[in-house]
């Protein structure tokens, strides 16, 4: 029988294992590698920010005290500079460029800084941030993830009238359902929104989903501009033998179900897990896993380590918390026993001459007891297609430079259209892009 | 290895590095863990007459720091000793007995009679201290009692205090010099004609080293007010160096001995100080902050140096640098200078650029065909050095000499092989025509 089970901890270990990653710098820690900040000119760091938010600046104000003024630089590029202190991949955007790399190989702890000035901020603030005089304009955001959000609050400092519809229950999207309960402890989604609402002008419509309850034709009617925020929906099958026995899980979906659980306790894991995938979303799943007590915890991608989506730095944390990495090996078959997981077969793949992927005939099986399938997230463009089309591209929407899609008065960002990264910061970019875009078409 | 031992107006000690009359130095306890730590000699903290001073019983010192919280600047509003004179006296008597090889020199400072000095030197004299220093520089308290740096910023009265002392003892006098002055030179002429044996100098600098902006009053605050205090520490060295050089080159107290104080953290700064003449050196402010263990390093960076340099005694490079003291007039302005920038040491913080083009010649590159890339454009540098202080990575930019002869892409005159400074030059009116 596949040994899944909840409660494998003892209740104290979990508070332990799903406190931060990262501890937050103290006073005296922040100020010391605020000191380290050369103030470059042009900053490297700001140009690898997404949302080119005035690092040098920022770091500065910390050095001489002016926390809060560090936070507003912060916020006045990026209104969830709070999660992005937390989520980013700092190492590979903003710390990857800092110069002290050169110097020294130890970039300033950008993204630790970050959230020093911005939880500062958020103690002592309800908002960020004062509404222009109201233009009588109406947007609508449809999605309240990152994207969604960083428009709403965009749009409502320029004194527009935003409302959010949101398909689930709650407000936050991927902070709130997908990142790593490690990374955004103590609620800070939820408290995040708050902070981002608190502006006010924007009102959150939750339980309302587009193509289900309204419809793009009808947002078009109502509202002066439309924001399309949705994220990715649907998982990619692994498209092998078995993959719907019991035991083989959508990562994602595991992932939301954790993260939702005021009491970790309550979620089932493997003995033996296999996570198949390589990207963030893997790393986390893993790392989720055995911090809930998983003895054996695997994840297998089918190409090399320089290939995965999950950066080096990443990899590495996974390694220390004790997770396998295996390299080169593609699912080929779940195979059961009763009606639930026993193991998947995997044959080692390698790159012919022509540099593709290709099988290499030797096969490889792992015992697992739980399956957790990570390999992507795609778009589901079903709601926005109700008579009115927006043209995709790749399989999401098209837009141009200012988040326009192919439909007059519709703008789109984050997860959802072509060419992102699908990274909160870029999701918070794109937001913020679209609402300068929709306020300058909105005041011509 | 090079031998660090100094003869300083017959004061004999094992190395030149000498603790300056301070906290450092008040009492028989400090004074024994110093030797003990290896310095050469101590200054003991000023005495004055029965009763004895008293301190303020809030803070008394304040500070300016640099990156990392590391102590730039330290600011003190202490008096002389607040200990009883026969307290002092009896334990610079045993101190000097257990430690014949060190040198111990006794700091004084009492009002401005005759009567005053000869009276306490008679007592220093018992104790068979090496010399004594005449205090003329303390800023704060006992200035505003005649004494310190008000008598100190009075050529006249240091002249005539020198004498009383040189008169009244055997021992050799020393006068601590105050920086609270506008020409540095008048003071150490009057030591000098007062027959003092030698300067030390600096004293501490008027100072109030930050106001506090919640309560609105100087810092160090006591019960809600603040006075200025005397500065030192690392920050002040480059005005105490550039004090000490002035009485260095001056034709009338050129050769007379100093003790340089000021600022000295390291080997380096106290071979700075040995390189413009001193023959000794005090350290007060680095001891303040690190403890007394850090002469071992400055004992070791200093014969290393030496022993790298050939010099075998400190006199073989003693005053090295006081030949090439000049007055701006005189500097070769046909010597011409441009940055460069070693790319392979370059981490591209764009600083060198910033300065240079913000607030100096324009002549740093940010972007080379679409590149992020620091170059000097030789066409535009003044040679002015700031890039190479702003710059980040030690080395990383250097000033590089042009040849003679070749053509200076600035001006497109060639670089003349012969030296030419302001005294003849024709935009000065007053130059002097060349024969
Ligand atoms: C497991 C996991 C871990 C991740 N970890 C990181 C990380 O560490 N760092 C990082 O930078 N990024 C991470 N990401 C990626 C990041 O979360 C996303 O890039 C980001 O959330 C995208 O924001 P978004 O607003 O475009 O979409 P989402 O956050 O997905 O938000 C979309 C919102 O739209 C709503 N919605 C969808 N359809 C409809 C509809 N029809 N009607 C109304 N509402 C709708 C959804 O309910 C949701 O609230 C992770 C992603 C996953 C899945
Ligand atoms: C390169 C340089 C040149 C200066 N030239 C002048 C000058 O021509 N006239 C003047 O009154 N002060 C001059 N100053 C002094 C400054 O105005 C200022 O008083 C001094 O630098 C102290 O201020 P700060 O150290 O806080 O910047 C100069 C300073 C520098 C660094
Ligand atoms: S690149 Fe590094 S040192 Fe330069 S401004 Fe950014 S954080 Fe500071
Ligand atoms: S030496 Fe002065 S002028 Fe020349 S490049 Fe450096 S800062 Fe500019
Ligand atoms: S200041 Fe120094 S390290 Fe920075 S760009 Fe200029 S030369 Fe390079």
């Amino acid at each position: 029988m596949p040994d899944i089970s909840a409660g494998r901890l003892d209740a104290a270990d979990y508070g332990k294992n799903f406190s931060d990653v990262h501890p937050p710098l103290g006073a005296h820690e922040a100020v010391v590698e605020s000191d380290r900040c050369y103030f470059c000119f042009d900053a490297p760091c700001t140009n690898a920010c997404p949302t080119s938010i005035d690092i040098p600046m920022f770091i500065r104000k910390i050095g001489t005290g002016n926390v809060v003024g560090a936070a507003e630089t912060i916020f006045s590029s990026n209104i969830l500079g709070g999660m992005c202190a937390r989520v980013c991949p700092t190492e590979t955007l903003c710390e990857e460029a800092c110069v002290r790399n050169l110097a020294e190989d130890k970039p300033v702890r950008i993204g630790l800084l970050q959230r020093y000035a911005t939880d500062h901020y958020l103690d002592r603030h309800a908002a960020y941030g004062v509404r222009a005089p109201a233009t009588g304009r109406k947007v609508a955001v449809v999605g309240a993830g990152p994207a969604g959000l960083a428009c709403a609050h965009e749009l409502a400092l320029k004194g527009h009238e935003v409302t959010i519809f949101e398909a689930r229950g709650k407000a936050g999207g991927l902070n709130e359902f997908g990142i790593a309960a490690y990374k955004a402890t103590d609620d800070f989604a939820q408290r995040e929104v708050d902070f981002i609402l608190g502006v006010g002008g924007i009102t959150v419509e939750a339980g309302k989903a587009l193509g289900r309850d309204i419809t793009l034709a009808g947002l078009k009617a109502d509202f002066d501009a439309v924001f399309l925020g949705l994220g990715l929906q649907a998982v990619n099958a692994l498209g092998v033998e078995g993959e719907e026995t019991a035991g083989v899980v959508d990562a994602v979906r595991w992932i939301e179900n954790l993260r939702q659980s005021p009491d970790k306790s309550e979620i089932e894991v493997g003995a033996r897990v296999v996570v198949i995938g390589g990207g963030m979303t893997a790393v986390d799943a893993a790392i989720q896993a055995k911090k809930l007590g998983a003895d054996d915890v695997t994840i297998a991608y089918r190409r090399g380590a320089a290939e995965m989506g999950a950066s080096p730095y990443e990899q590495e944390l996974a390694q220390v918390n004790g997770v396998r990495i295996l390299h080169w090996v593609a699912p080929k078959a779940v195979v059961s026993e009763g009606n639930a997981v026993a193991a998947v077969d995997f044959e080692r793949t390698a790159l012919n001459e022509a540099g593709r992927l290709v099988g290499t005939g030797r096969m490889v099986r792992l015992a697992a007891d739980q399956v957790m399938k990570a390999i992507g997230q795609t778009f589901v463009a079903g709601p926005i297609e109700d008579g009115e089309t927006v043209a995709l591209e790749s399989g999401r929407i098209a837009v141009d430079e200012d988040m326009r899609t192919s439909l007059a008065g519709v703008w789109a960002g984050g997860d959802c259209v072509r060419g992102g990264e699908d990274l909160t910061v870029q999701a918070v970019d794109h937001g913020k892009r679209a609402a300068l875009s929709i306020h300058a078409t909105l005041s011509a | 290895m090079a031998d660090l031992r100094t003869n300083f107006l017959g004061i004999k000690s094992p190395n030149p590095f000498w603790l300056a009359s301070a906290p450092p130095t008040d009492k028989k306890y400090n004074v024994e863990r110093a030797y003990r730590a290896g310095w050469g000699g101590v200054v003991w903290k000023t005495l004055g007459e029965d009763p004895a001073v008293v301190n303020v019983n809030g803070p008394r010192y304040g500070a300016i720091h640099a990156g990392d919280r590391r102590l730039a600047g330290l600011n003190n509003i202490e008096l002389i000793t607040d200990r009883p004179l026969e307290l002092n006296l009896r334990e610079i008597t045993e101190v000097k007995k257990a430690w014949p090889d060190r040198a111990l020199v006794v700091s004084l400072m009492v009002p401005c009679e005759e009567q005053n000095w000869n009276s306490i030197i008679a007592r220093v004299e018992e104790t068979g201290a090496d010399g004594i220093e005449l205090n003329f520089g303390c800023p704060h308290g006992m200035s505003e009692r005649g004494m310190g740096s008000s008598v100190g910023q009075v050529p006249e009265y240091i002249e005539m205090v020198a004498r009383w002392c040189k008169a009244a003892t055997r021992m050799p006098v020393i006068v601590k010099l105050t920086p609270n002055i506008t020409d540095i030179r008048y003071p150490a002429r009057a030591a000098k004609r007062g027959g003092a044996d030698a300067v030390s100098l600096i004293n501490t600098i008027n100072s109030i080293v930050a106001v506090d902006l919640d309560s609105f009053a100087p810092v160090p605050t006591i019960d809600g007010k603040g006075s200025h205090g005397g500065y030192c520490g690392p920050a002040v060295k480059p005005i105490a160096l550039n004090m000490v050089a002035e009485i260095a080159r001056d034709p009338e107290t050129f050769g007379l001995p100093i003790s340089g104080i000021g600022g000295i953290e390291t080997w380096r700064d106290a071979a700075e100080y040995i390189a413009l003449g001193c023959g000794t050196v005090q350290v007060c402010t680095a001891v303040m902050t690190y403890g007394f263990k850090i002469v071992e390093e400055m004992i070791d960076g200093l014969k290393q140096y030496m022993d790298g340099h050939g010099f075998s005694t400190i006199e073989d490079f003693r005053g090295l640098a006081v030949k090439n003291l000049s007055d701006w007039k005189y500097l070769n302005l046909n010597y011409i200078a441009k940055a460069k920038i070693d790319q392979d040491l370059c981490i591209k913080c764009g600083r060198c650029h910033i300065a240079c083009e913000d607030t100096s010649h324009q002549a740093i590159t940010h972007m080379v065909d679409g590149i992020r890339h620091f170059e000097v454009k030789d066409e535009e540098c003044v040679g002015c050095n700031l890039c190479v202080n702003v710059c980040p990575v030690d080395g990383c930019i250097t000033m590089e000499a042009m040849t003679p002869g070749s053509v200076d892409p600035r001006t497109g005159k060639v670089v003349p092989a012969q030296y030419a400074n302001w005294t003849t030059h024709p935009n000065n009116p007053s130059a002097v025509a060349a024969e």
